[in-house]
């Protein structure tokens, strides 16, 4: 009996001890509930009475604030696109043509990718954007995440479609297809869910980023909401704290539909390169 | 059947090429571009700018000045803070408490399981600035939500930023990243079969008995994809940034906050070069290592 009582105890012991870490990932977060909503809303932890749209309002009136979420939108998209259609041509050919040594290119890029991070290698980049001409412009922004986002989707993707059976194509192409119809009529539509694990990853990603735009872009009318927030409360000290929180939550957004979308369709699990 | 393909050989240099192009300019350019601009003093502004000097080893020799190595602001304080701050928050911080949580919510109620789960995710998916911002407002020393809790519990209030800037990363990056190695770690301890654990429970085995003879050594591979992953994240990760700035007087100035200043304050594109450099090799070793340990794995060499 003693047995039972014993893992009875470690349950409530857990539990307590769950609920106390949970509470420590919640805390932070908490502040984020209400500010948003309340009108007199400052660093501290206020109940806002009533709750209130007007932060919301005052985001909407702000044409810098709007501007930086569009921005987001526009570098995010590109990125997305161009990481979309090149891991999805790239991995495909991997997959199925014979070109020498191809496993061994994956390893390769993924190599590269892994030690040339944003913080390594910010100097060169800046210098190879500067060096085409393209500083301050969005389109900077968007190369540089295609470049470094891709060997990463590639990874997953090729695992996708080496999963996916040869004989659908080939039946495809007795039937008279073109390879390229094939790719395009038969294996794309069955590829599709994969490429929307890569397609969401992307975007929240690019989305979220900071450093790369801070430091390619200048102008105010290009820079992403990213770092448009960062300049509501840096060095003059008095942030504008009603206008940050509800700018912050409508930035956070996209983020979390897609995590319940992404949670809702895959159930969040690891995939791909990750799993051990 | 050996020799046919889908795609011929062309098709699939065309298929290749987007991506080989973006790929090629912006990470492999780059890899080798920062090795070559770390031999010039090279810099933003003046003649340097157009015309830089080969300046051989100079910009490492700085770097590695036995005189100022130490210095506080210096490369090679930044790099003690930066391990520091890597061991402490990555392997101390998300992984042991990313193991334990794991563990401990395979035997809670599945609601518990469930928020737990969700506030920790919400803290790793949500966009760095926003989460800064919360951390800003969390940590003020007039207002903030941790001073209220801790004069509600009759402690004196703290101003996190300036008395505990080391440590207020740390804590930050750990409550920021512990999601992925709970997660990972979770579908790990799912995966082993639950007779094993039953077993145990009906010999009598405490959680502790069940964990460090059943749980820990049969997930010892994940562990180890865990720790190399997290580990390189953290080095690379610039997010305290935006909590601190590097400061108060260089006191969270790990490694990529160094390289900013350096480059994009200091604007000496070729000392800023060299710190990248340094900075690719030990990210090299890691993923190579990480590599190995994949491949072994996948040939079925016991982990």
């Amino acid at each position: 009996m003693t047995r039972y009582l014993g893992l009875y105890f470690t349950r409530i012991g857990f539990s307590v001890a769950t609920a106390l870490i949970g509470v420590f990932f919640a805390l932070p977060l908490v502040w984020f509930i209400f500010a948003p909503f309340n009108p007199r809303a400052e660093l501290g932890l206020s109940i806002p009475e009533p709750f209130s749209l007007a932060n919301f309002e005052t985001v909407f009136q702000n044409g810098f604030a709007m501007r930086g979420l569009w921005n987001s939108l526009v570098q995010s998209v590109g990125g997305v696109i161009l990481v979309g259609a090149g891991a999805t041509l790239a991995s495909y050919a991997l997959s199925r043509s014979p070109i020498p040594g191809k496993s061994v290119i994956t390893y390769i890029l993924l190599l590269f990718s892994s030690v040339v991070s944003g913080s390594a290698a910010m100097v060169p980049i800046f210098l190879i954007i500067n060096g085409i001409g393209l500083i301050d412009t969005q389109i900077a922004v968007i190369l540089v995440f295609a470049g470094g986002l891709l060997p990463t989707a590639m990874f997953i993707l090729r695992d996708f479609i080496d999963s996916i059976p040869k004989s659908y194509e080939e039946s495809a192409m007795v039937a008279g297809a073109s390879p390229v119809q094939a790719f395009f009529d038969v294996a794309l539509p069955v590829i599709r869910p994969g490429i929307v694990v890569v397609v969401v990853w992307a975007f929240v990603s690019i989305w979220g980023s900071f450093l790369i735009p801070f430091i390619l872009l200048r102008s105010s009318e290009k820079i992403p909401a990213s770092v448009a927030i960062y300049s509501f409360y840096s060095e003059a000290g008095t942030p504008i704290v009603t206008l940050l929180a509800a700018y912050s939550l409508l930035y956070s957004l996209p983020v979390v539909i897609l995590y319940l979308f992404a949670s809702w369709k895959f159930g969040f699990r690891f995939f791909g390169g990750i799993k051990a | 059947m050996k020799s046919f393909s889908l795609l011929s050989r062309g098709t699939g240099v065309a298929f290749l090429a987007p991506a080989g192009l973006l790929i090629g300019a912006f990470v492999i350019a780059p890899f080798f571009w920062v090795i070559f601009v770390s031999f010039t003093n090279r810099s933003l502004l003046g003649r340097t700018a157009v015309d830089p000097d080969f300046v051989g080893l100079a910009n490492y020799f700085s770097l590695f000045d036995a005189a100022t190595f130490f210095t506080r602001g210096e490369f090679g304080s930044s790099l003690i803070l930066t391990i520091q701050f890597v061991l402490l928050s990555a392997v101390v911080g998300q992984a042991a408490l990313g193991m334990l949580l794991a563990w401990m919510l395979q035997s809670v109620p599945k609601s518990l399981k469930h928020v737990t789960e969700t506030v920790a995710i919400g803290a790793w998916i949500l966009p760095e600035v926003v989460i800064a911002f919360a951390w800003f407002a969390f940590l003020d020393y007039e207002n903030g939500t941790l001073n209220m809790i801790m004069e509600a519990l009759g402690f004196p209030p703290g101003d996190w930023l300036l008395s505990f800037p080391f440590w207020a990363i740390v804590v930050f990056n750990t409550w920021r990243g512990t999601a992925f190695s709970m997660m990972l770690f979770n579908s790990a301890f799912s995966s082993i079969p639950p007779s094993y654990f039953q077993a145990a429970d009906v010999a009598g085995a405490s959680s502790w008995q069940k964990f460090r003879d059943i749980g820990l050594p049969l997930i010892r591979g994940h562990v180890v994809t865990d720790l190399i992953l997290i580990t390189m994240w953290s080095f690379n990760v610039f997010t305290p940034f935006l909590l601190t700035s590097g400061g108060p007087s260089y006191r969270t100035e790990i490694l990529p906050i160094y390289t900013y200043r350096i480059a994009f304050r200091d604007f000496d594109f070729g000392k800023g070069a060299a710190v990248g450099v340094v900075v690719m090799l030990i990210n090299l070793v890691f993923a190579l290592f990480y590599l190995w340990v994949m491949r072994r794995r996948a040939k079925g060499v016991a982990a």
